[in-house]
């Protein structure tokens, strides 16, 4: 299976990459993860902080090729992610749902994930939460944009869950190190 | 003229604060801050992204397309400083092909001249 990468930018090209390839090379990574930490927790710990580091990163790359301006609130933010950022990303959109009356919270509902084709979860790792580097991702790109979220699985297809459901929750804008001229 | 990296750091940090406080002045709500500063013998560009992140750029007061190559150098910021797992953020950049593609990037704009890239 291949999937085209969404032509955004005059100067980001076509690219043909292998989907196994990523769930492979992800996969590696997940394992090597067991193997070096034994328990789960740890492994989960790492995912997240490692996806923190590609966040922070890759919401720079996503700036700079989609060119969509700030987001006014935090509905915005959602369609964005779900409908630009991961389409960019990862050729899915995700649909959006479970908006909390206040507006400060969502999930995200995945029918497919990437990271996840031909992937079973053992018993013996049955608190992994294998796509934890998702969390990461999305909480380091928006910590950089001055949104300070809190993102966790509450639905896995992997543990038998229909869906894949993310939860991402508003805390607080993060106003130390705001750029000027934002209000 | 080159500035030299001590001269480039001063002017760095005097324009953040000037940056800082020409955003606050601005009459207008929600300024976007100093895009551009003229004098007679340069002009310098600012572009600011959503990360806070500056690019600024000194050029011949006559120089077109300045915009669209601050665009340009944000996407090889997010290329190859970024994408470099060897690189930590806010540190001075020292990535080889950061600097070619700078380079290849300038080339473009300068024989662009005062008249602005060709369609």
């Amino acid at each position: 299976m291949y999937w085209y990468l969404p032509f955004i930018s005059p100067s980001a090209s076509m690219h043909l990459m292998s989907s196994e390839l990523f769930t492979l090379t992800y996969g590696a990574l997940v394992t090597q993860l067991c193997k070096d930490y034994e328990n789960d927790e740890d492994v989960n710990k790492q995912l997240d902080k490692m996806g923190y580091n590609i966040g922070v990163r890759l919401i720079e790359d996503f700036l700079a090729r989609s060119n969509v301006g700030r987001c006014h609130d935090f509905r915005e933010t959602a369609d964005v992610i779900a409908k630009v950022a991961f389409k960019m990303y990862l050729g899915i959109t995700p649909s959006i749902t479970n908006w909390s009356p206040a507006g400060d919270e969502f999930s995200l509902i995945l029918e497919n994930n990437p990271l996840v084709d031909f992937v079973e979860l053992p018993d013996n790792h049955s608190s992994l939460i294998y796509s934890n580097l998702l969390c990461g991702v999305l909480r380091g790109a928006l910590e950089m944009v001055q949104m300070a979220v809190d993102v966790k699985f509450v639905q896995d297809t992997l543990k038998g869950d229909s869906v894949t459901e993310i939860r991402m929750k508003f805390i607080r804008r993060i106003e130390d190190n705001l750029p000027v001229g934002e209000e | 003229p080159r500035l030299s990296s001590n001269e480039k750091l001063m002017l760095a940090s005097m324009f953040h604060s000037l940056f800082a406080i020409g955003s606050q002045l601005s009459p207008e709500p929600g300024s976007s801050g100093i895009e551009m500063l003229e004098t007679d013998t340069f002009k310098l560009h600012c572009f600011q992204t959503l990360t806070g992140i500056k690019f600024v750029v000194l050029a011949d007061p006559r120089q077109a397309g300045i915009d669209s190559l601050l665009r340009k150098i944000y996407e090889i910021y997010s290329d190859f400083a970024l994408k470099n797992p060897f690189y930590s953020l806010e540190m001075p950049i020292r990535c080889e092909l950061f600097d070619q593609n700078l380079k290849l990037a300038l080339e473009v704009a300068e024989k662009a001249g005062p008249f602005g890239p060709g369609p």
